[in-house]
């Protein structure tokens, strides 16, 4: 189960998500009640150069003075507070969102290529796994999830979600099957730019997990999309892959496809599939991953799980249902539906 | 003292009602335990080893074969098993030769690790329906790669791939010479490795010139003994296997004796004839890293770097460690031989008594390569005591790419396990080299037979691959979580990384 809905303005004019709580909830069929969330790009105008440290506390007594000191051993706190939340009938708060606005002091980490970002990355596994009652679960510049356990009209309101604006938005309605759910287990799954959004099962976690674990990133939310944000972090910002040849190693042609390209692109997906393999995704999955340039929608190789994208003028959609796009934009220039294993991709122009 | 005769193992009976004294369990028992007294057919239960083979061959089906109960004053600790081997030790003063895998009534974990299957939310994907990819490559792979894009847009590639194995299937023939096996089995093995679109190691044996249409299957191996090793021998293997270590016997070399090297043996062993064959224990070039790494690089070197190099080692405790010195040694993958390994002949002590289970091997060295970030760079391959699709399953998702089978072969072509391997006189026509015997395996059929299990054993790694929602062998590598502990405490867990059934 599980309904993901996400748009791109490919203009970068931003949208509030009013109309994207109605289209989420469309899919409360899909949900159980037990996890939404909201994504969205361009919500920190005026912290634009800071990175936006969403932490769930479990209370701000015990754990936020070990997070705050960890910040600030790494860099600059440039302001910090309490998100806004909106008491709910039906939505039990658990935990105390807190956000940070964070500038790393990029001479502490040295060796790398992007000091920043690596500080970034190690702060949210150091937190994730040795602080309890803490969970770092969005740590990008300009961007913010939002998310908790409800149904997703509750987690809007909850978060005031058509307060925010952002140029792309993405949004998802949990129907938990193999985990718990619970607030940290919520999608969108975040780490740094990278933001994920997941209808299915991902049977390969096992295999993903340890290879993503051998360079160092540690699962710590007990669910199998976080390894999706980690895998396109490692292949797209470390690894230095585009958007299409992420999708070509997470979702790769079948061998009796490859066999038959012409010798170059063959021996192109052939390397992918021998170096990649470990990162390759199984089980039934339709995926939409977000960073501030765009959006990428792809399911599993046999498509499993249902997958439609849409466009409007400048305005890309991908969702599981298309009464879920035509809620946010009834008039659609063109809907399609995406081949097993094919990319649709929204950049920001 | 007065020793006397230990009581005989194996009861023989033949039911007079039923035999027809054709004589064929006489013609078909190399041992002796069938003789024709006067008008009838007698049987000396002393000399049976267990092998079936009279069984198999009688037309009537009047014989009886039953281990014999044990008439000795029951113990715990001092099992007859125990006090027959002294008896013979003190008769004869030597060390007790055996044949086949462990014989220890240890139990196995393959057994108690249960797969999963999907139901409802996540589908079971229908092999007959949908493709099903166990298509393995065996060699080093890049840990990322390098691309260019050209000015009209199109994706060059930069990282050159080192050369690989291609197999559609994850299970390959473990490596027996000819030596240990007769020619017939050889052949049989590489006819079926060719059908099967497998590989088969040649064992330290050489290449028979009988083999030479099957070499693209083949491959060959470079042991301390080096016998039969040339740049001849090297090029016509499809990769070559440097073989450290061996399961059944980890720590010691090989020996095969003078008797068996016949005019055929000794010229592919490249010896002389009725000379022992003695594989030392170490390579006398390897005492290090260092040194392996170079026969690595010596072997790339001589077959210009276009064959993969593997590096076979048994499981010990340490073999973690020493998978990661080899995978930094330049090899391209690393075997590793549990201690359930099958063999022609080793000290019974050592079959017994040394080694370690290749489920916790395999964990362990997937775990080291990873937490080192060198997993990917190698192919790991699981061997030892691989008795059906689900010890090939689990053997993969515990992190091996693909597995060795040795015994199962063997018992595809007739083998009964009756662990006597080492007296030359196996009646199905494999562990000899008698040429009566040799000529009872006929290398067609057998070979059908091999490559028949092959073929069913991959299709049923594919049902279970289907049933776990999973439709690549790469996404099943590793997989720890599609596998759960059942009765396996909680250290062999943690080793295992694997969840207990019911979390």
């Amino acid at each position: 189960m599980c309904g993901i809905i996400s748009v791109v303005d490919r203009s970068g004019a931003v949208m509030d998500g009013a109309r994207i709580r109605d289209a989420l909830s469309m899919m409360d069929e899909r949900g159980s009640g037990e996890g939404a969330g909201y994504a969205a790009y361009g919500v920190y105008p005026e912290f634009a150069d800071c990175y936006a440290i969403h932490v769930f506390f479990d209370n701000i007594v015990e754990t936020k003075a070990p997070v705050d000191a960890l910040l600030e051993t790494w860099g600059t706190i440039v302001h910090d507070e309490e998100i806004p939340t909106y008491e709910q009938a039906h939505l039990r708060k658990i935990h105390t969102p807190w956000r940070y606005f964070f500038r790393p002091d990029p001479t502490l980490m040295t060796g790398t290529p992007s000091p920043e970002d690596d500080i970034v990355t190690y702060l949210v596994m150091k937190v994730n796994t040795t602080m309890r009652g803490a969970l770092i679960y969005s740590s990008g510049k300009n961007i913010g999830v939002f998310k908790a356990a409800g149904w997703p009209e509750d987690v809007a309101d909850f978060y005031r979600i058509q307060d925010y604006k952002g140029y792309i938005w993405l949004a998802h309605n949990r129907y938990p099957t193999n985990t718990r759910g619970w607030w940290g287990g919520a999608h969108p799954f975040n780490l740094l730019d990278w933001s994920v959004v997941h209808n299915g099962e991902i049977t390969s976690y096992g295999t993903n997990r340890r290879y993503i674990e051998s360079y160092g990133y540690k699962c710590t939310m007990f669910t199998d999309t976080e390894v999706v944000a980690y895998l396109v972090d490692l292949l797209a910002r470390k690894h230095g892959l585009d958007e299409e040849l992420v999708v070509r190693a997470l979702a790769p042609p079948f061998w009796d496809e490859i066999d038959r390209m012409p010798e170059k692109e063959r021996e192109l997906n052939r390397a992918i599939r021998l170096a990649y393999g470990s990162a390759m995704m199984n089980g039934p999955f339709a995926i939409v991953v977000a960073n501030h340039d765009g959006i990428a929608g792809f399911t599993d190789r046999i498509k499993l799980r249902p997958l439609v994208a849409a466009e409007e003028g400048d305005r890309m959609y991908i969702s599981s249902e298309e009464a879920a796009i035509r809620r946010i934009a009834p008039e659609l220039d063109r809907v399609w539906m995406p081949r097993a294993g094919e990319p649709v991709i929204g950049r920001v122009r | 003292m007065a020793i006397g005769s230990v009581p005989l193992r194996y009861k023989i009976t033949i039911d007079p009602d039923r035999c027809m004294e054709c004589g064929r369990c006489i013609e078909n028992c190399p041992y002796g335990t069938f003789r024709k007294e006067g008008d009838r057919i007698v049987a000396v239960s002393r000399n049976c080893t267990a092998c079936h083979r009279c069984i198999a061959m009688c037309p009537r089906d009047a014989i009886t074969l039953v281990e014999h109960p044990v008439d000795y004053r029951s113990h715990p600790l001092w099992t007859p098993e125990a006090r027959e081997a002294i008896y013979n030790q003190a008769r004869t003063g030597g060390i007790i030769l055996a044949g086949m895998g462990n014989a220890m009534p240890l139990p196995s974990i393959f057994d108690r690790l249960l797969l999963d299957a999907c139901q409802v939310t996540n589908p079971s994907i229908d092999p007959l329906r949908e493709p099903m990819e166990l298509r393995t490559y065996l060699g080093k792979k890049p840990s990322k790669l390098a691309f260019r894009r050209t000015e009209a847009g199109d994706v060059e590639l930069e990282t050159k791939i080192a050369p690989n194995l291609m197999i559609e299937t994850p299970i390959m023939i473990g490596h027996m010479s000819y030596g240990a096996i007769s020619l017939n089995a050889q052949l049989a093995l590489a006819r079926a490795a060719h059908t099967a679109g497998t590989f088969m190691g040649t064992g330290e044996g050489g290449m028979h010139p009988d083999l030479y249409p099957y070499q693209k299957r083949l491959i060959v191996q470079v042991a301390s003994g080096r016998f039969g090793v040339d740049i001849d021998y090297l090029n016509r293997g499809a990769a070559i296997e440097i073989k450290i270590g061996q399961g059944a016997k980890p720590g010691i070399g090989g020996h095969l004796p003078g008797e068996k090297v016949g005019p055929d043996v000794s010229r592919t062993r490249m010896i002389p004839e009725g000379s022992d064959a003695i594989s030392p224990a170490p390579h006398h070039d390897i005492y290090s890293i260092e040194d392996l790494a170079q026969l690595v690089r010596s072997l790339k070197e001589a077959t210009e770097w276009q064959k993969p190099v593997f590096v076979k080692i048994a499981a010990v405790h340490n073999a973690a460690a020493v998978a990661a010195g080899i995978a930094r040694s330049g090899a391209d993958a690393v075997v590793v031989d549990g201690f359930r390994g099958g063999t022609g002949a080793a000290p019974k002590v050592f079959r017994d008594h040394v080694g370690i289970p290749i489920e916790a091997a395999i964990s362990a060295v997937d775990q080291k390569l990873r937490s080192q970030g060198i997993r990917n760079e190698v192919s790991v391959i699981a061997s030892g005591g691989i008795r059906d699709a689900a010890d090939v399953t689990k053997a993969i998702a515990l992190g091996a790419d693909a597995v060795y089978i040795g015994t199962a072969a063997l018992v595809a072509m007739g083998c009964r396990v009756c662990g006597t391997c080492y007296r030359g006189l196996c009646p199905w026509g494999i562990a000899t080299q008698r040429p009566d015997l040799v000529a009872r395996l006929d290398p067609v059929r057998e070979g059908e037979h091999v490559a028949n299990l092959i073929h069913a054993w991959t299709m049923e790694v594919s049902e279970l691959m289907g049933a776990a929602g999973i439709n690549a062998i790469e996404s099943l590598r590793g997989n720890r979580d599609r596998l759960r502990g059942y009765m396996l405490d909680e250290g062999m867990l943690q080793v295992l990384d694997v969840k207990t059934v019911g979390a």
